[in-house]
């Protein structure tokens, strides 16, 4: 049986995705000339700053393109639905934004994603823009502590994107920019649990089967198998259980801040996760660390999956700054 | 037998017709070990190199701009993994027979391994990480082997498609090492890779097309 979607032609619905959120969003995001699927930020890109260029695969929204604008991302290339954009849209969003300080790439950590966006940095190096690229690794149940470089880049994305923007909003040169990134992706810690999957809008069927009792803890957000299959726990059981695995890596010491993110996978309501949230307040007030600031509700989804995932970013008082550096994008907004 | 451009747009289009055929098994395959899409991604990666094929005008056009040209296409209309892969190959097919505007069978096995270099130097792969090289290398080797035995094209593409098929099918006792089901270790076990399933798919087309 298909899924129950509200869409008109599932291979059309990227675009007229993005037909609306332009229609929205006109004082915030445009398109590049000739190139619908690179959304650039109307205030942010100019002389002398690094360009931030984020993008991925479609089905994430708000990721990628809703942290687009002044503070944070300078333009978003949009590939199809868990799909990784292709070259040209990539370098298209590198042109718009460079500012002749160099251009850094950031997306999380997919082989696909990889291929194109290094293509799209051999392009764009044809073209006299310097491009670096660092990768978002924070998915904890992706691999083991020590193939940290092998992870995928999920939630924490925003974190982490949100320092580079305010590095680059700073007007912070190429290196620091890279250097605040990459040590905003060594302080970020996600896990996720699904309980139910997503379906494509080009096939409506149901990307992965999942027993009416039962999650996965540890899932990816394209339906990925993640760490362990179980029956479905309490908020509180299953939230310890994906703090349990972060606090493992993180290694929180009494005194430490952190920014927490509990984000919705698509489908799992504000008042389940505001449930997990209590018990990650209760968690962090046990062992003495203190939260900075907390965000609560969809993040990066995964089309309509049902599920949540837990992310928090480490502070220490360079990330604090970047976190608190004033941002204004089509779906986020901060200081 | 000599291989023209026309030769090539009919091979692209017997590919197009026979993934648009296979998506949904891809797809479930995907689904298995993946993101469910590999079948999506493949259909709309041909269909858009049928599409691009179809206002050349193959007179005027040698081999490789046809095959730069399915490049380009399949890469621009897909991204996600199987475009930049699969460019790749065209792209490398197109310069080991840059220069001629009709191929002998040894320049056409000469092509089919440059494919399949290129789909394993742009994915960094090798045999045995259950991904669509352990179709492709082994089926490029067939290729090779058979037309240094003086085999027929046909002869060569049959050897290729018979090695790709048993390469797929011992993806299924592989533990993946690269792409997407890396991250799943053992459970990946027991599940055929869905990029090794559609180079199958892919090679047996180009035979049906060119026997």
């Amino acid at each position: 049986m298909q899924t129950k979607k509200i869409i008109n032609d599932g291979n059309r619905a990227v675009d007229e995705m993005l037909e609306g959120i332009l229609a929205a969003h006109p004082r915030h995001l445009r398109s590049a000339d000739g190139s619908p699927r690179s959304i650039i930020a109307r205030d942010g890109p100019r002389p002398g700053k690094v360009g931030l260029v984020i993008g991925g695969g479609s089905g994430h929204e708000p990721t990628f393109l809703g942290f687009v604008g002044k503070g944070l991302a300078d333009a978003a290339a949009i590939g199809n639905v868990f799909a990784s954009p292709p070259p040209d849209p990539i370098l298209e969003c590198a042109k718009a934004v460079t500012g002749g300080a160099g251009v850094l790439f950031m997306y999380g950590n997919y082989a696909g994603d990889v291929m194109n966006f290094d293509m799209a940095a051999e392009m764009a190096a044809m073209d006299d823009i310097e491009v670096r690229t660092v990768l978002t690794t924070d998915d904890v149940a992706s691999a083991p502590r020590d193939q940290r470089q092998k992870r995928r880049g999920v939630a924490g994305n925003f974190f982490i994107f949100k320092a580079a923007g305010a590095a680059c909003d700073r007007m912070f040169s190429l290196d620091e920019v890279e250097r605040v990134a990459r040590k905003a992706n060594d302080h970020t810690f996600t896990m996720g649990v699904a309980l139910s999957p997503c379906s494509l809008p080009q096939t409506r069927r149901p990307n992965f089967e999942i027993g009416a009792d039962e999650m996965e803890i540890g899932m990816g957000i394209h339906g990925e198998p993640g760490i362990a299959r179980g029956k479905l726990g309490t908020a509180d059981a299953i939230t310890d259980e994906m703090l349990d695995k972060i606090f493992a890596e993180m290694a929180p010491k009494r005194g430490d801040k952190v920014a927490v993110l509990v984000n919705s996978l698509g489908s799992t309501p504000l008042m389940e996760l505001y449930v997990m949230n209590r018990r990650v307040k209760q968690r962090l007030d046990d062992i003495g660390v203190s939260i900075h600031a907390t965000w609560v509700g969809n993040y990066c989804t995964s089309l309509e999956m049902a599920g949540a995932s837990v992310t928090l970013f480490h502070l220490d008082e360079d990330l604090q700054t970047m976190l608190d550096h004033p941002c204004d994008c089509a779906m986020f907004r901060a200081g | 037998m000599t291989i023209d451009t026309a030769d090539l747009k009919r091979m692209f289009d017997t590919i197009a017709v026979a993934i648009e055929a296979d998506k949904d098994r891809l797809c479930q395959l995907d689904g298995v070990i993946g993101d469910a899409d590999h079948g999506i991604a493949m259909a709309l990666g041909f269909n858009a190199v049928r599409d691009a094929l179809a206002s050349l005008d193959l007179a005027a056009t040698e081999p490789t701009a046809l095959l730069n040209t399915a490049a380009k296409s399949f890469l621009n209309a897909v991204g996600a993994s199987s475009g930049p892969l699969y460019a790749t190959a065209f792209m490398r097919a197109g310069a080991a027979v840059k220069g001629n505007a009709a191929l002998a069978d040894a320049d056409f096995t000469a092509l089919f391994q440059a494919m399949a270099q290129g789909i394993k130097d742009r994915g960094k792969a090798e045999p045995g990480e259950k991904t669509m090289v352990d179709a492709w290398q082994p089926a490029a080797e067939a290729a090779a082997a058979a037309s240094v035995a003086g085999k027929t094209l046909a002869q060569c593409l049959e050897a290729a498609l018979a090695a790709a098929a048993r390469g797929a099918e011992a993806t299924k006792d592989m533990i993946a090492a690269k792409g997407r089901s890396s991250r799943l270790g053992e459970r990946s076990l027991g599940h055929i890779d869905p990029g090794a399933a559609s180079a199958v798919t892919v090679i047996g087309a180009m035979r049906k097309s060119l026997s």
